[in-house]
């Protein structure tokens, strides 16, 4: 895909050599009165290149402090459009954003907050391809990403070129942050050298996030970058900081550099970037799945027969409180419980099994199979389907 | 010796949505199979099939990961707390 880049827009004179006009001087006074920063500080943060890869959860609060500390240069790379859902934890976008590309909407909302910045907005998606020439004008990349192999993709081209990487991944409540990417450091392939297969981690459209924990993930990522643009205070360099929103804890760990990396240690033998979707398990764009063979039936074949009065036994492998949101009437045995609950179910009946979008009760179907049901089919879409072909009431989400 | 295992988000589901189990165990290795006996659907996560931990998964006492130390065998004194780390992805989603 061609990378756009939109015009940078900021000062009309390139100020970033020079010192700081009155405005600035006003505009970051409470950096400038601080000795952590000062003045001489506050210039290392103009002259500084920082690029945040994604603009979602992470990236919101990140892109915020970024340019409320007054980072010269920030580059932004995402390809997505703001989605409704998005609103609940991407608090760069406000409801008249939805349906904007992400990129416009938050260099916008950055641009007003400090028009003094460069603000670089980079649609694009991060590739093998593009990476590296991406990076090669940032000093520091902050990865606010949400999949494994752009993850995999950030730190190698990290790695490549020198370039620190300043990390963070969450998942529900729980997050990590370090700072990969320096010579004598680790990186993420020294903590995780292989990725999980596909389908093992749920993504947050299938875990849920609460809200504010890439809040706190994304603003500890900004501290950081900070602190490394300004030399002062201790980085999370060789140290994996994680946190915990409902415990309200937070813990460290020792990161260490492996000599046997391949992309970091003594005897390197990742050379360039590689097929990150390979490197994952994952092939193209499609969802990754690895159930294959499974009966379906579709909203409407469902909707035809149970007006025909068959005698259709549903059965809902979501979780109680997604029950509670909306329900075909199914009976509920939440997909973690099935083997143990197995026993509930008929198997001369014919079952049909949902679940949100049809991929956890495709898992269910797929059990169910090898328990030697026959008569079991995976409702193809979901509940999210049915909303869409049969009953528009039923809430989406 | 009595040992805290933490167990991480992405598997409390997997183990009857506890944060931490405590078990009695002298090595890694034994506070692992503890954890797995107890909860069964655990084992397929952290273990492979030929019974290695996932790459994926990274397992520490106290602060140290133990592939620096000495993996499972690395032996765990009463009061260490062994922390069970996966890889996770969520950021931009």
């Amino acid at each position: 895909m061609a990378t756009k880049i939109q015009a940078p827009m900021g000062p009309a004179s390139d100020g970033r050599g020079a010192g700081l006009s009155k405005q600035e001087v006003l505009r970051y006074s409470r950096h400038l009165i601080m000795p952590e920063v000062g003045m001489d500080g506050q210039l290392k943060l103009k002259k500084a290149r920082v690029l945040c890869i994604g603009t979602g959860g992470l990236g919101a609060p990140l892109g915020l402090y970024l340019a409320a500390a007054g980072v010269g240069q920030i580059g932004l790379v995402d390809f997505d459009v703001v989605d409704f859902t998005n609103l609940q934890r991407q608090v760069l976008f406000g409801t008249s954003d939805v349906g904007r590309p992400k990129i416009t909407a938050a260099a916008d909302r950055l641009r007003n907050l400090n028009p003094e910045i460069r603000v670089d907005a980079i649609e694009a998606r991060l590739s093998s391809e593009n990476a590296l020439e991406l990076f090669q004008d940032y000093d520091i990349i902050v990865d606010g990403t949400d999949n494994f192999p752009t993850r995999y993709l950030v730190n190698d081209a990290c790695v490549l070129l020198g370039k620190p990487n300043v990390y963070g991944s969450i998942f529900r409540f729980e997050g990590q942050i370090t700072v990969f990417g320096y010579p004598d450091g680790p990186c993420y392939r020294c903590l995780y050298p292989e990725p999980p297969p596909p389908g093992l981690v749920p993504s947050c459209a299938e875990g849920g996030v609460l809200g504010v924990l890439p809040g706190i993930v994304g603003t500890i990522q900004a501290a950081e970058t900070l602190k490394l643009i300004l030399g002062k205070g201790q980085s999370l360099i060789g140290r994996l900081l994680l946190f915990d929103a409902l415990a309200m804890k937070f813990r460290e760990l020792k990161l260490r550099k492996n000599p046997d990396c391949p992309v970091c240690g003594t005897h390197r033998t990742v050379t360039k970037l590689i097929d990150y979707a390979e490197f994952c398990g994952i092939r193209g764009e499609e969802a990754p799945s690895t159930v294959t063979n499974i009966p379906e039936i579709t909203p409407t074949e469902l909707k035809t027969r149970l007006d025909r009065g068959d005698d259709l036994y549903i059965l809902d492998v979501r979780e109680p409180h997604e029950y509670q949101i909306c329900n075909l009437n199914g009976h509920l045995i939440p997909l973690g419980e099935l083997p143990r609950r197995v026993h509930e179910l008929d198997s001369s009946r014919e079952i049909v099994a949902h679940c949100r979008s049809g991929k956890r009760s495709a898992e269910a179907v797929e059990f169910l199979q090898k328990a030697g049901f026959r008569k079991i089919w995976n409702l193809k879409g979901g509940i999210l389907a049915w909303s869409d072909d049969v009953d528009p009431s039923v809430p989406k989400y | 010796m009595a040992v805290k295992v933490i167990i991480p988000t992405p598997l409390r589901a997997y183990a009857g949505k506890q944060e931490s189990v405590e078990v009695q165990a002298a090595t890694v290795a034994e506070a692992l199979s503890a954890v797995t006996s107890k909860f069964a659907d655990l084992k397929k996560h952290l273990f492979s099939e030929d019974g290695r931990l996932r790459s994926f998964v990274n397992v520490y006492v106290n602060d140290e990961d133990i592939r620096y130390l000495q993996n499972d065998q690395t032996s765990v004194k009463a009061g260490d707390t062994i922390s069970i780390v996966p890889s996770i992805a969520g950021g931009a989603c």
